[in-house]
């Protein structure tokens, strides 16, 4: 078994001859929690849809579990679980139906499909809510379930795009030190992406800076905080990406997302 | 297999939960049978077309079919950033599947949605020559379901927001609609009519569905098979191809 279960080399993603992802290269240990850092459009989502199969690379490798991303995307897809930074229930189901669909998506077998998605749920206590709407789900109950969809098929790597997006202090607290749980008992690779500062610095073992499709500098907290001579990563983080706001073209995904909220909010 | 049954599954499970969408998409086709059928009915028959509301009911039946199905398949917009569908494309499952799979339940939906029509109709006066027609027309109608759901999903397929849902309703749906003789004779037509009108590919679903249900058809039922049948193929060719190359 190699000891990096996610490598890249040299990846580059090319959107109408702009470089959305400029030649990376990074390698994420087994049972590691790496976070993946940067401001917005810097091309923290693009590197996720790459290693999870979503988009291909213009150029460069992505080996996940030894898999290439393009060559082998069953393999690469059964070795991974995923909360996406966008909701991706399905509103119209219960909790126990996402998690059954997801199942059989997965090809977990039906002599142990549902008993692990009772235990699932137990897990981030949702059994008592299994038969309920997901729609009736407050935002910290969906991340929840995600979270649990994404493990029923014994992924090695769980991939989270922020998945604290949203949520209070307390769902997030409780998320992270379910996630930490996670990591160590099972041993399973995190790889997540967040803008709070201070959640990647608790949970996070290395940290990745990426800014304008380049990686910045890899380490760890304290070693990012050593090479710009900052207190805080916060500080580390601006030192390293600059102060200016990023204001990059709104996309229509992200026009239907300001929707999306609406429609939620009610 | 179990891919597409799964996803079949999940189209009807959110079609029998959303009561109040079914419902809603009753109003249109109730309202056009009513106004219709009644308002036109006594010109109809003086011009001696006979009975107007037989002659209308497959055509309000197609009708129903088409919007569901096209916003069926339209509906993946959505779903690709917010839904399922976005979680169904990192499973170790192939493309081809879930296409597959959407595509037969958007397209079941709808031909439930052409059922229910046809029962409302019975209240209001339509009456079948052979009930055991009733079979025949469900699968006429599940055919004109899975074509119109398979465009829905080509198109759905390289949109990248709701934007062009407008421009998808009136320059193509409501066309295809209006000009397939789902609300007129299609023999006498002026000529331009005449000819738009055999390019639709609804109008022989019309014609079949009139031809099965009131045995009256102007292009003969084989011939609706054969067109609805062969456009069906290229468009889920179509159809898949653009799925496959779905980025999100």
């Amino acid at each position: 078994m190699e000891d990096d279960i996610i490598q890249v080399k040299s990846a580059v993603k090319i959107f109408d001859e702009l470089a959305a992802v400029d030649n990376i290269t990074f390698d994420v240990k087994r049972g590691e929690i790496f976070a993946f850092l940067g401001p917005n459009g810097a091309g923290k989502t693009t590197t996720i849809k790459m290693l999870t199969t979503l988009l291909a690379p213009t150029s460069g490798e992505i080996l996940i579990d030894g898999n290439n991303v393009e060559d082998d995307k069953n393999a690469v897809r059964k070795a991974f679980g995923i909360v996406f930074q966008d909701p991706s229930l399905d509103d119209e189901l219960t909790a126990y139906e996402n998690m059954y669909f997801h199942g059989v998506l997965y090809k977990v077998p039906k002599a142990i499909r549902n008993a692990r998605i009772e235990q699932l749920l137990k897990l981030v206590e949702l059994w008592g809510r299994k038969d309920d709407l997901v729609k009736e789900f407050s935002g910290g109950m969906k991340r929840r379930l995600e979270i649990a969809r994404g493990l029923i098929h014994l992924p090695k790597i769980l991939f989270l795009d922020e998945p604290t997006l949203g949520l209070d202090p307390q769902t997030r607290n409780y998320i992270w030190s379910y996630i930490q749980d996670l990591n160590k008992k099972e041993n399973i690779t995190v790889f997540l992406t967040t803008h709070y500062m201070e959640e990647a610095e608790k949970v996070a073992e290395r940290i990745a800076i990426i800014d304008h499709g380049k990686i910045i500098t890899v380490g760890t907290a304290a070693e990012l905080k050593k090479q710009t001579n900052t207190a805080t990563l916060e500080e580390a983080f601006l030192a390293l990406t600059g102060k200016k706001i990023r204001d990059h073209e709104g996309s229509p995904v992200e026009a239907m997302r300001m929707h999306h909220q609406m429609w939620r909010r009610r | 297999m179990s891919t597409i049954y799964i996803l079949w599954l999940r189209q009807l499970k959110r079609y029998f939960r959303s009561r109040a969408r079914m419902i809603g998409s009753l109003g249109q086709p109730l309202l056009f049978l009513l106004a219709l059928g009644f308002g036109f009915g006594p010109v109809y028959q003086k011009a001696g077309g006979g009975n107007y509301i037989e002659f209308l009911t497959p055509g309000i039946i197609a009708m129903s079919i088409i919007f569901t199905a096209v916003f069926s398949g339209i509906e993946i917009i959505w779903d690709k950033q917010f839904g399922f569908l976005k979680e169904t494309l990192v499973a170790p499952v192939s493309r081809m599947e879930i296409m597959i799979g959407r595509t037969l339940g958007g397209a079941t939906v709808a031909t439930l949605q052409g059922i229910i029509v046809a029962i409302i109709s019975f209240f209001i006066g339509f009456r079948l020559e052979n009930p055991g027609d009733l079979l025949f027309a469900v699968a006429m109608m599940f055919l004109i379901a899975l074509l119109f759901t398979a465009l829905g999903t080509a198109i759905a397929s390289v949109l990248e927001d709701m934007q062009g849902f407008q421009l998808i309703m009136n320059f193509l749906v409501m066309p295809l609609f209006f000009l397939s003789g789902a609300l007129f004779p299609l023999s006498n037509l002026p000529g331009p009519i005449a000819i738009i009108s055999r390019l639709d590919p609804l109008s022989y679903g019309v014609d079949g569905l009139r031809g099965i249900l009131i045995n009256q058809s102007a292009f003969g039922l084989p011939m609706d098979f054969l067109v609805l049948g062969s456009v069906l193929v290229i468009l889920l060719a179509i159809g898949s191809y653009l799925f496959s190359r779905i980025e999100i």
